[in-house]
C-alpha cells in the first residue's frame, strides 16, 4: 500500500500514569476528509496536538508528505503545509479580520525580517487575504476587529487563516465547538465546500457533522484507535457501537 | 492618520520653538530640562518596541542606557573624543549586550523573563560600581563632550536640536518597524503566541531581533545622556532607572507611537514640579501613577487616538 499524505506509526504519549495516546496508527490519504471521533477524554486533542507539533510524542513516528516530521516544532510543520485550528478559538483578537488572514499569508511568504515597508498596505499580503475572506464569506467583516466578530464568524476566520497558509493538510480541532444549531449548519456547508479541494483531519463531537463530511472515520477510545472505515462501516461496527455510539445512536 | 501627522508637526514645531523662547525669557534651565526629557523619551521609545509591541516585559532596559553612556565616557577617558566613533561604539556595544542578554532571557517568559532581565542589568550595575578606574560607585566626569564636527554639543541649544532630531528619527524608525512585516509578527505574537506558531512563525528570532534593536537604540540614548549629564555613574543602569523607563511607557501608552514620548514628558515634568514642592515628591507621584494606570488603560496616547485595527 502506498504511503498516505500523513502517516502515523505507533504513536505514544503519556501524562504520568495516563497513556493518552497508546500506540496509534493512522493513514490519511491525499484528498480525503478523515474524521477522528471518540468519547470525552479519549485523547483526541492530545493526538491532534502531536500531529501539529504542539506536543512532542514519547514514541512513534509521524511522516508528512514523505518526510519524518516527528521532531519538527509547530512553526516548521506549519510551513511544510500542516496547518491547525484550535478547539478554543485562536485568533488575533486585537487585529482586524483582514490582518489576521494577512498574517497567515505572510507566514508563508518567506522570512519576515523586513523592517521598513508597511505590511498593512502590502498587496502581496493583503490581496490574497482579501480573496480568502471573500471565499469564506467574511468579506463584509474585513475591517472588523476579530475580537468583535460573532462566535461563528471567529471560527470561520480561524479556518480562513488555516486556508491562507495554503496547507496540504488541515487539522481542524472541533470546528463546531460552542456553536448553535444554525451556526453549525453553516459551518458544515462551509467545510463540505472546502473538502473537495483540501485534505482534512477533522476532530469533532458533532456526529451529524462527522457523518456528513467524513470520507473515512477513525474511532479513538482510551488512546487507541479501535476502528477505521467509511461512515457506513463505522455505523455498523459492533465494537464502536458498544464503546461509543451506543450513548447517542443506541 | 492625517490628524496624527498634524499633531506630530505641531509638537515638533513647539519643541523647536522652545529654546529661543526660553532664552528670551531668561530661563535656559528649560532647554536643559526638555533635552533630558527627549533623551529619556528615546530610551522609553526603544523600550516600547519590546514592551509595548513585543509584550516582553524587560525590567533591565536601563542597562543599555548605562552601556551607551559608559562607552562615551570610557572612550573619552582614553582620549577618543570623536563623537561618531563614540556613538557607533555605544550603539554597537549595546546591541551586543542585548544580543547576549536576549539570547538567554527570551527563552523564558512571564515572571522569569522579568527577573532575568533585571538580574542582568543589576550585574552590569555592580560591574560599574566595581570599576575603580572609572570612578566606581561615584562615577566619573566626562572628559570632553563628543566631538561631532558639524555641531557643538557644548552649546546647549545645538545639543538640544541634535536631541530633538534624533528623538523624532527614533520615533519614526520605530513607527516604520512596528508596521512592517517584522513588526506585524512581533505584535501578532504578543497578541496570541500559539496562533503565531500554528501559522508558521517561530517567535524566538523575531523577538531577539527586536530586543537587539531596542538595546541599540537605547545605547544611543545613553550616549546622549552621558553628554547631557557630563557625568557618568552606575546609577544609569540601576533598576530604579529601568523602572522609570517602564513607567514612562505605561503612563504614555504601550504600543502607541507617541506613548513613550508623552510618558517621558508627563513623568519627568511631574517629577520636576513635585520636587519643587516637597522632598517627599515620590509619595505624591506614586499614587498619581497608580490612578493614571487605572483610569487611562491605554495611557495618555489613548486620549488622542484609538488603536490601529
Amino acid at each position: 500500500m502506498s504511503e498516505g499524505l500523513l502517516s502515523v506509526r505507533q504513536l505514544v504519549k503519556s501524562f504520568g500514569a495516563l497513556r493518552a495516546t497508546d500506540g496509534i496508527d493512522l493513514e490519511v490519504i491525499e484528498g480525503e476528509t478523515h474524521a477522528v471521533i471518540g468519547p470525552n477524554g479519549a485523547g483526541k486533542t492530545t493526538f491532534i496536538s502531536q500531529l501539529s507539533g504542539n506536543l512532542r510524542p514519547d514514541g512513534g513516528r509521524i511522516r508528512f508528505a514523505g518526510d519524518d516530521v516527528t521532531a519538527l516544532p509547530a512553526p516548521r510543520r506549519a510551513r511544510k503545509g500542516l496547518a491547525r485550528s484550535f478547539q478554543i478559538t485562536s485568533i488575533y483578537k486585537d487585529f482586524s479580520a483582514l490582518h489576521n488572514v494577512a498574517l497567515a499569508v505572510q507566514a508563508h511568504a518567506g522570512h519576515s525580517f523586513r523592517f521598513w515597508r508597511d505590511a498593512r498596505r502590502d498587496e502581496a499580503l493583503v490581496g490574497p487575504a482579501r480573496q480568502v475572506l471573500e471565499d469564506v464569506g467574511l468579506k463584509d467583516k474585513m475591517h472588523v476587529l476579530a475580537g468583535n466578530l460573532a462566535h461563528g464568524e471567529q471560527r470561520q476566520l480561524e479556518v480562513a487563516m488555516v486556508l491562507a497558509t495554503r496547507p496540504r493538510l488541515m487539522l481542524l480541532d472541533e470546528p463546531m465547538a460552542g456553536m448553535g444549531i444554525e451556526e453549525s449548519q453553516r459551518m458544515i456547508e462551509f467545510l463540505s465546500a472546502l473538502k473537495r479541494r483540501h485534505t482534512m483531519v477533522l476532530v469533532e463531537h458533532d456526529m451529524d457533522a462527522v457523518f456528513r463530511l467524513a470520507d473515512r472515520i477513525s474511532v479513538l477510545v482510551y488512546g487507541r484507535i479501535i476502528a477505521t472505515g467509511t461512515p457506513e462501516e463505522i455505523r455498523a461496527n459492533q465494537e464502536v457501537r458498544a464503546a461509543y455510539l451506543g450513548e447517542e445512536a443506541g | 492618520m492625517k490628524s496624527r501627522l498634524v499633531l506630530w508637526t505641531l509638537a515638533a514645531v513647539a519643541l523647536a520653538a522652545l529654546p529661543p523662547v526660553a532664552l528670551a525669557l531668561g530661563e535656559p534651565f528649560y532647554v536643559d530640562l526638555v533635552r533630558r526629557i527627549m533623551i529619556l523619551a528615546i530610551a522609553a521609545a526603544s523600550l516600547n518596541l519590546i514592551l509595548g509591541y513585543g509584550g516582553l516585559i524587560s525590567f533591565g532596559h536601563a542597562a543599555y542606557l548605562g552601556i551607551g553612556a559608559y562607552a562615551v565616557g570610557i572612550l573619552a577617558f582614553y582620549g577618543f573624543t570623536n563623537g561618531w566613533l563614540q556613538w557607533a561604539v555605544a550603539i554597537l556595544a549595546s546591541a551586543v549586550a542585548a544580543l547576549a542578554i536576549g539570547a538567554v532571557s527570551i527563552r523564558t517568559s512571564g515572571i522569569y523573563f522579568i527577573m532575568i532581565t533585571l538580574a542582568f542589568s543589576q550585574m552590569l550595575y555592580y560591574l560599574g560600581v566595581s570599576l575603580e578606574v572609572y570612578g566606581g560607585d561615584d562615577g566619573m566626569r566626562l572628559k570632553a563632550r563628543s566631538q561631532l564636527g558639524i555641531v557643538d554639543l557644548n552649546d546647549p541649544v545645538q545639543f538640544y536640536y541634535v536631541t530633538l532630531v534624533l528623538m523624532l528619527l527614533a520615533v519614526f524608525l520605530i513607527y516604520r518597524i512596528v508596521n512592517s512585516r517584522f513588526g506585524m509578527v512581533l505584535r501578532a505574537t504578543k497578541s496570541n503566541e500559539p496562533r503565531s506558531r500554528a501559522i508558521g512563525f517561530a517567535p524566538y528570532p523575531y523577538r531577539l531581533a527586536a530586543f537587539v534593536i531596542a538595546g541599540a537604540l537605547c545605547g544611543l540614548a545613553g550616549a546622549l545622556y552621558g553628554n547631557h549629564t557630563n557625568y557618568i555613574t552606575p546609577s544609569f543602569m540601576s533598576w530604579h532607572q529601568s523602572g522609570e523607563l517602564m513607567f514612562m511607557v505605561i503612563l504614555g501608552g504601550m504600543a502607541s507611537t507617541a506613548g513613550p514620548v508623552l510618558g517621558a514628558f508627563a513623568y519627568l515634568l511631574l517629577e520636576e514640579i513635585l520636587e519643587g514642592w516637597t522632598e517627599h515628591w515620590q509619595v505624591i507621584l506614586g499614587p498619581l501613577l497608580v490612578l493614571s494606570v487605572i483610569f487611562f488603560r491605554r495611557g495618555l496616547a489613548g486620549i488622542f487616538y484609538k488603536p490601529d485595527a
